[in-house]
């Protein structure tokens, strides 16, 4: 265990922690212990750049379940600590924004960081773990905890139902997840990424590969909500703002995107992954964008927001698959699309942080996040309106800041798979280039919608729950310091590009990577008079005019009814799983005891039956028979004429005779077969139960005692004759097949020599087999106690305890 | 010869249970049923004491015995159920 181990797992014992401070401390606000924390482990994470600079890894292992190949491997690479640093620098801030968010006095906060703290480290192992079994441990405690954070306010239906929602959805996804990784670990023998990397080319031509590629994505889609998996997003709008700026927009829908960069080394050859990763992803973009532009609350519109900006990322992610169909680094223009992806990343996580939380300010201060109500905030809160200005304008792609660089690198990567002549996209490679355009077109229009529609106009302060006011200092340092992140990186791009595009790049992309080399990243403003700057001025023109044309086209989404959306699908899905199922158990679940009893015989017949049949096992051999005596003959007949008396019997009494004589008729055969011992114990017993039955029989209730012939059903019928051919054909030819000599001349020799006694019955009762004996007497005294304390303990019986004190 | 004796009283035994069978099927009281049953019971021990003999044994002569003795509170119990509608009779009642 090293101090690597130690700080992925900080959070969680901080976590343990803080109930303690939350009850000891009650007059400090709990959120300042926490946030000591992420500061540390950024800073602890920030002396790990240089050695990531030079691609190198740092790699400590630690044994989980040695037997079975699962350790707890950390590993930092590129990627692991881009992730690493958005995931503890986000979370500082967010701490930071929900120690004034959330109030001391109303709010249970010691639940609210416990699960924040575990979200944190949950994700921290996700991003760090290099054994596919713990990285499913981690990805599975952060689908729980973003549970736990989004039904924070457990007693709002939505908080409830949203949360149901995510996890059904994530934990979906997880479990698929799960099945891709069993496939990977059985292609290529171990549970590492690393190894599993190495020997990418042979799992290539696995027959398994294509199910688990498929099962792995499904993982990644739902987590990182896309199309049509998206769905679970928009209702975690529930949780408290600081969980939507950290869980979903920044950190865990980002796991998704993450475990596809991990896994592309891997998977990236395939033309599969191409068209799943790239298309859906652009589709997700577009589908998002669009949808954002007609909601009515901010949470809503950022929502479907990361839905579409994560969209971009994932098709960047597929989009650089082209770029491993080459060989070297050398010209390779596919690997913008990586970088660009990277890139979008980080700006993505920073302008939707402090997107979400300038939301969070608004609806802190007005009471709502409606923008049909909001409206002329821009005198009263002008920092916050800096803020969303800053982060909107990103999200559109309006320069300085970071969003237009990125936004211009992801054109120009769609624009190059037009260039590309592999996977058919010489016909199909169109698409990416304009879905990309028209998604980009209402990315415009809503990020203006969120900074324009909540700021300029008309004040309504007849509308709004509260009299708005600037938020206080303290709530705005975190979207204060993101903004500014927002515009220096817009700025000055390669701040980043060399500590942290670069070796993430190459994590994603190792095989193009020679020793010593770098992947070419330089992010520069000004490319020149190319496509991509004419689809940006493109989209600026168009969504100035259909934003300020908005009133008059926003009937188009009337034009989709309720009842076929994604939503609408998930619900009445899960109405009619509930549904059927329960018709289904109902239907054969009736209460009654005979329909089992027949469901188990007909089992019983059809498997023993079917089992005769397949194997041709039916026998009839005669030559081992003994010769049937008169006797024998008329004893049959007597036990079968006692027999048909029970079952065609008017009275019960009659049976209960007729049963005696069976069981009398039995203990004779047991004379004749000499057994004198079984004869004797088998006339006792049945004279205690033919009086045991006397005694049920009296006890009949007064109403159902109705002296009536068994009345006949052909099911019945069926399905007795059917138990007793077969049980008396498997006796047939079980005899038939005797395979060897009984054991019983064992018996027979040693039963005085050995065990001293003459009665061999008896001895074998009780020395050969002692064992058994002893049990059956254990299961004769707890039936007699089992009777005591039925007839003793009525407990629920009212005149029980009366009862018994007489 | 005493071995075909033996073998010809077995099935005149065996006619007459079979005699009492239909009584203890047919009824028509409950009464009538449990004499049947007694009466089969008696000829069981009969069975069984020529079966013993047919088959040079005296293994069988305590289930002789048993079945005299099991017949006995057979009836009994029986008896006392078709008269006062119980075997046990509970003391607490009085």
């Amino acid at each position: 265990m090293s101090l690597l181990h130690v700080a992925i797992i900080s959070p969680f014992l901080m976590a343990i922690l803080v109930p303690f401070l939350y009850k000891g401390l009650r007059s400090i606000h709990t959120g300042w212990f926490v946030l000591a924390l992420p500061i540390l482990l950024f800073t602890y994470f920030l002396q790990w750049l240089p050695v990531t600079r030079k691609n190198e890894a740092i790699q400590e292992s630690m044994n989980w379940i040695p037997s079975l190949g699962i350790k707890f491997t950390a590993y930092v690479d590129g990627l692991g600590i881009l992730f690493a640093l958005l995931i503890t620098g986000i979370g500082a801030l967010v701490v930071l924004y929900s120690v004034f968010y959330l109030s001391k006095e109303r709010e249970n906060l010691h639940n609210f960081y416990v699960y924040l703290l575990m979200f944190m480290g949950a994700m921290l192992g996700v991003v760090l773990s290099d054994n596919l079994i713990t990285l499913y441990m981690f990805w599975e405690l952060t689908s729980i905890s973003s549970f736990l954070l989004i039904a924070y306010w457990y007693d709002r239906e939505r908080s409830r139902y949203g949360a149901l929602k995510s996890m059904l959805i994530t934990v979906f996804g997880g479990l698929s997840m799960l099945g891709g990784f069993l496939l990977l670990s059985i292609m290529g023998e171990t549970f590492s990424i690393r190894e599993l990397v190495a020997q990418a080319g042979e799992l290539n031509d696995h027959p398994l590969f294509l199910f688990a590629m498929v099962l792995v994505l499904l993982g990644a889609f739902t987590k990182s909500a896309q199309f049509p998996f998206y769905i679970w997003l928009p209702d975690a709008m529930e949780a408290p703002t600081p969980v939507s700026a950290y869980l979903h927009s920044a950190t865990m829908v980002k796991a998704g995107i993450y475990l596809v960069a991990r896994l592309s080394p891997i998977f990236a050859f395939s033309e599969y992954w191409f068209w799943l990763v790239g298309g859906i992803g652009i589709f997700t973009l577009f589908w998002g964008s669009f949808n954002a532009v007609k909601q009515t609350d901010l949470k809503g519109i950022l929502a479907f927001s990361t839905v579409s900006q994560l969209g971009l990322i994932m098709s960047l992610l597929g989009a650089g698959a082209a770029a491993l169909h080459y060989d070297s680094l050398k010209d390779n223009i596919y690997t913008a699309a990586t970088i660009a992806a990277v890139f979008h990343l980080i700006n993505h996580a920073t302008f939707k942080g402090s997107l979400f939380m300038v939301v969070g300010i608004v609806d802190h201060e007005t009471g709502t996040r409606d923008i049909r109500k909001l409206g002329g905030l821009l005198g009263l809160m002008p920092v916050t309106f800096t803020i969303a200005v800053i982060g909107a304008f990103s999200m559109a792609g309006l320069p300085p800041f970071n969003g237009f660089l990125s936004k211009e690198m992801f054109f120009t990567g769609m624009i190059q798979l037009l260039n590309v002549d592999i996977f058919n996209l010489q016909t199909w490679g169109m698409l990416f280039p304009v879905l990309a355009w028209v998604g980009s077109v209402f990315t415009f229009i809503y990020s203006m919608m969120i900074v324009f529609k909540t700021f300029t106009g008309k004040l309504q302060p007849e509308k709004l729950p509260r009299t708005p006011h600037e938020a206080p200092f303290g709530m705005l340092v975190s979207p204060m310091i993101l903004a500014a992140l927002v515009v220096l990186f817009g700025i000055f791009p390669n701040l980043l590009s060399y500590s942290l595009i670069q070796p993430a790049v190459a994590a994603v992309i190792p095989s193009l990577i020679g020793p010593g080399e770098q992947v070419p990243v330089h992010i520069s403003h000004w490319h020149g008079f190319k496509p991509e700057l004419f689809m940006t001025i493109g989209v600026v023109a168009l969504g100035t005019a259909m934003y300020v044309t908005l009133n008059k086209w926003s009937k188009v989404y009337q034009l989709f009814p309720g009842k076929v959306t994604l939503n609408a699908l998930y619900d009445t899905g899960l109405y009619s799983a509930e549904r059927g199922s329960y018709t289904l158990t109902k239907s054969y679940m009736t209460g009654f005891i005979r329909t089992y009893l027949v469901y188990i015989f007909a089992f019983f017949i059809g498997i023993l039956g079917f089992t005769m049949w397949n194997q041709q096992a039916f026998t009839f051999k005669t030559d081992q028979l003994a010769p049937i005596g008169v006797y024998e003959v008329v004893l049959v007949l007597v036990i079968a004429a006692s027999l048909v008396t029970i079952l065609s019997a008017k009275s019960r009494l009659t049976s209960i005779i007729a049963l005696g004589a069976v069981g009398s008729a039995v203990s004779l055969f047991f004379v004749i077969f000499r057994a004198p011992d079984l004869a004797l114990t088998q006339l006792v017993i049945e004279t205690v139960s033919v009086a045991l039955f006397l005694l049920c029989f009296y006890h009949l209730p007064q109403l159902s005692r109705h002296e009536e012939r068994m009345s006949f059903r052909l099911g019945n019928l069926l399905v007795s004759a059917g138990v007793g051919i077969v049980v008396v054909l498997i006796a047939i030819s079980a005899h038939s097949n005797k395979m060897f000599e009984s054991i019983s001349k064992y018996y027979v020799e040693n039963t005085y020599d050995k065990a001293g006694g003459e009665n061999m019955v008896n001895v074998i009762l009780v020395d050969f087999r002692g064992f058994d004996t002893l049990f059956e007497v254990c299961v004769l005294g707890i039936a007699a106690l089992g009777i005591y304390g039925m007839i003793k303990l009525r407990l629920e019986k009212k005149g029980g305890k009366s009862d018994e004190n007489e | 010869m005493l071995e075909v004796v033996m073998k010809i009283s077995l099935v005149c035994f065996s006619l007459a249970m079979l005699g009492l069978i239909y009584r203890l099927i047919k009824g028509p009281t409950t009464p009538d049923r449990v004499v049947a049953l007694d009466a089969i019971g008696i000829n069981l021990v009969a069975i069984v004491g020529i079966l013993s003999m047919l088959l040079k044994t005296h293994e069988f002569l305590d289930v002789i015995l048993l079945i005299g003795i099991l017949a006995f509170i057979g009836t009994i119990s029986f008896a006392k159920f078709l008269e006062k509608g119980e075997i046990i009779e509970n003391e607490r009642r009085h």
